[in-house]
């Protein structure tokens, strides 16, 4: 697969990536290249293995075939403490959030900070601050997960993520489930993070308005195959039959409304026979 | 941060009741403070059978406690049953004391009787109890008063 | 017929899956307790809902139990003419026997279920994950103080249930029934052997708590991430747990108490 961006700046790329569940073909021989800087987005409807992409990326399923660089390092050959390493450097934004439900916020975000530096006690209060503020959260710090909204527990699993001033952040599904007002904020905030602390971002998402608001480059994939890439000027106006369909949303096309299934006719009059 | 204290307290007392309740138990339930195994000595007495006795029967002085059997076997060539027992060090007896096999009640357990002599050197590590008087086998009474009846008549 | 081979072909190698995955699980587990016991203040968080939340529920049944064996104890030790052996009769039924097994399931179904609905949920709701991504190892931080917890507690838990249970037999026999007060405890201390009788028991209870541990955890870790596979999971750890209890029990006991 081609794609127009310079070696340098990339930060992960996937080479001639396969991985199946079961009987099932999530992803058949895919490359694609996630740039520096950028936010990118990879989207595609339901059930294409988005998840499973970002979970390949950190290093938690392993592929088929195929390779994954994070940093140039090849994700599956590192052993568990490299990968740990490594992983410190990537955050990531679970679609539910993912935070520890016996700590309240605060403990939250400063699990990372405590686990992996040895800041002291007053050092981390501070850059826990700093993080909530940044996310407009800094007085929720003491509720538990259970008393947040789903935007808000998003917020803070942002702040938790950016914990540890990671080069790149992966955002499992953001906008899913989210009213208005706290999408904007979502979507502002992925923007502004990007830009102000000089983040890569990578977003899996099939809210087609947000993700093309901010993301600089997009992947479309589907039946385990990527089906277009471009800027999102270049995704409104593809010519693909299976782009056009996720971006306008019909019903029907190379993505077909029926599940498989025998002839209907058939199936209707068997009692019958 | 109140709340971990108090976490902290209840922590601290369920640990330390669980303790208490191992110390109960060893103190209270078992035989731990009333026999300990660092103040004992070993004596042996030889019967012509040993009956029910079993190992951890216990050892009496005119019914008081004073040790326990801890190991019985057999001389291969005298056939007689040979019974170890521990007894506390703070009791001692005359090298002529004798011992018998007695039964706790009709049905109860078997356990040795000792019955002080009139020596005036006493029972050393390792002594040996000479005279001693088999257990009584209840088959063995009924079988002879049977007998003696079918005798009779 | 062949359908009904295959199954159950399928299913032998099912469960030595599990049972491979689990064995590896727990070496896991265990390599991670020396950093728990250097940093103890996970453990004492467990130590509270593992131990402390069961305090209750292991002290009344205990008593119970050991009440009701006071009150059946009588009635049939009295037919003999032994009501005086009934201390020796409660004690030693508890602490070789009830004590460790009855507190174990009770502790299985209180804090074993607890354990696994809550590490599953934690699955289900990706915070395993989530750990994970933030290069936290979730089996030293959420599955090593919780094993130890279960592991410490379980003999703690057994002695409180003992020794209640004990007290409970005196409150009936003694207190209700009149058996003397002196013969209860003396025919007790007489009958019980510290090394044979007790320390047995501890051995049986720390063995249980193990094991409860090792399943409750298992299943929560290896739970299918869904309401339904959590409530599944949450059923088969009290389920195998009584299993493992009562079978575990029966092994130690021959080894311990008979002459095998």
């Amino acid at each position: 697969m081609a794609t127009n961006v310079d070696l340098d700046t990339e930060i992960v790329s996937i080479q001639n990536l396969s991985f199946s569940r079961g009987d099932k073909k999530i992803f058949n021989d895919i490359s694609l290249s996630i740039p520096r800087g950028k936010i990118t987005a990879i989207m595609g409807p339901s059930g294409t293995g988005k998840t499973t992409l970002l979970k390949l990326i950190g290093g938690q399923l392993y592929p088929d075939k195929g390779s994954i660089k994070v940093d140039k390092k090849n994700v599956h050959q590192l052993k568990r403490s490299e990968l740990y390493t490594l992983r410190k450097r990537m955050g990531m934004l679970f679609q539910s959030g993912a935070l520890l439900t016996d700590l309240n916020v605060f403990e939250n975000v400063a699990l990372p900070l405590k686990e992996h530096t040895a800041l002291s006690d007053s050092m981390i209060r501070s850059l826990v601050i700093t993080k909530l503020q940044a996310v407009g959260l800094r007085g929720a710090r003491n509720l538990k997960p259970n008393e947040l909204s789903g935007g808000m527990a998003r917020r803070i699993a942002l702040a938790r993520a950016i914990a540890l001033d990671p080069m790149m952040v992966m955002y499992d599904e953001p906008f899913t489930g989210q009213d208005p007002i706290s999408l904007g904020v979502l979507v502002k905030l992925i923007k502004d993070l990007n830009s102000a602390l000089g983040l890569t971002s990578v977003i899996v998402s099939h809210d087609i308005d947000e993700t093309l608001r901010i993301a600089d480059y997009i992947y479309v994939l589907s039946g385990g195959k990527i089906v277009g890439h471009g800027s999102p000027e270049q995704i409104k106006n593809s010519d693909s039959k299976w782009v056009q369909q996720f971006m306008n949303g019909h019903a029907d096309g190379p993505v077909h409304f029926h599940y498989p299934a025998n002839d209907y006719h058939e199936d209707l009059f068997e009692t019958q026979q | 941060m109140q709340n971990t204290k108090t976490q902290d307290t209840l922590v601290g007392l369920f640990v330390a009741s669980g303790i208490v309740a191992l110390f109960f138990m060893a103190m209270q339930i078992s035989n731990l403070s009333s026999f300990s195994d660092n103040s004992v000595y070993t004596v042996t007495a030889r019967f012509e059978n040993s009956g029910g006795l079993k190992v951890k029967s216990p050892v009496t002085m005119a019914g008081v406690r004073v040790g326990r059997v801890t190991n019985i076997s057999i001389d291969q060539e005298t056939y007689e049953s040979v019974v170890e027992m521990k007894i506390e060090s703070q009791y001692s007896f005359p090298d002529d004391t004798s011992a018998s096999i007695f039964t706790a009640g009709l049905l109860g357990e078997q356990y040795i009787s000792l019955d002080p002599g009139g020596s005036e050197t006493l029972l050393a590590e390792n002594g040996l109890i000479d005279i001693t008087q088999s257990a009584i086998v209840l088959e063995e009474i009924i079988g002879q008063f049977l007998f003696d009846k079918a005798a009779e008549e | 017929m062949m359908h009904f081979f295959q199954r159950l072909g399928n299913t032998t190698l099912a469960s030595f899956a599990k049972l491979g995955r689990s064995s590896f699980f727990l070496t896991h587990v265990l390599s991670a307790i020396p950093a728990t016991i250097i940093h103890p203040r996970l453990l004492i968080n467990q130590l509270y809902s593992v131990g402390v939340l069961s305090f209750l529920i292991i002290t009344i049944s205990g008593l119970f139990v050991g009440m009701v064996l006071g009150l059946q104890g009588f009635y049939i030790l009295s037919d003999f003419g032994a009501e005086e052996t009934l201390g020796i009769m409660v004690a030693a039924s508890l602490v070789r026997e009830l004590g460790p097994v009855v507190a174990a399931l009770l502790f299985a179904g209180r804090a074993g279920s607890a354990l696994t609905a809550e590490i599953g949920l934690m699955k289900a709701t990706e915070q395993l994950s989530g750990m994970e991504m933030m290069a936290i190892d979730p089996i030293k931080r959420i599955m090593a103080p919780r094993f130890l917890a279960g592991f410490i507690s379980m003999p703690l838990l057994t002695a409180l249930f003992s020794s209640i249970g004990v007290m409970g037999g005196h409150i009936v026999g003694v207190g209700i029934l009149g058996v003397d007060d002196g013969s209860y405890w003396s025919q007790m201390q007489a009958g019980l052997d510290f090394q044979d009788d007790i320390i047995n028991g501890v051995i049986k209870s720390i063995v249980f708590g193990f094991a409860i541990s090792w399943i409750s955890l298992f299943e929560g870790y290896d739970a299918i991430p869904t309401s339904e596979g959590v409530s599944r999971a949450t059923t088969r750890t009290v389920v195998n747990s009584a299993f493992t209890i009562l079978g575990l029990d029966f092994i130690l006991t021959a080894l311990m108490f008979g002459d095998i």
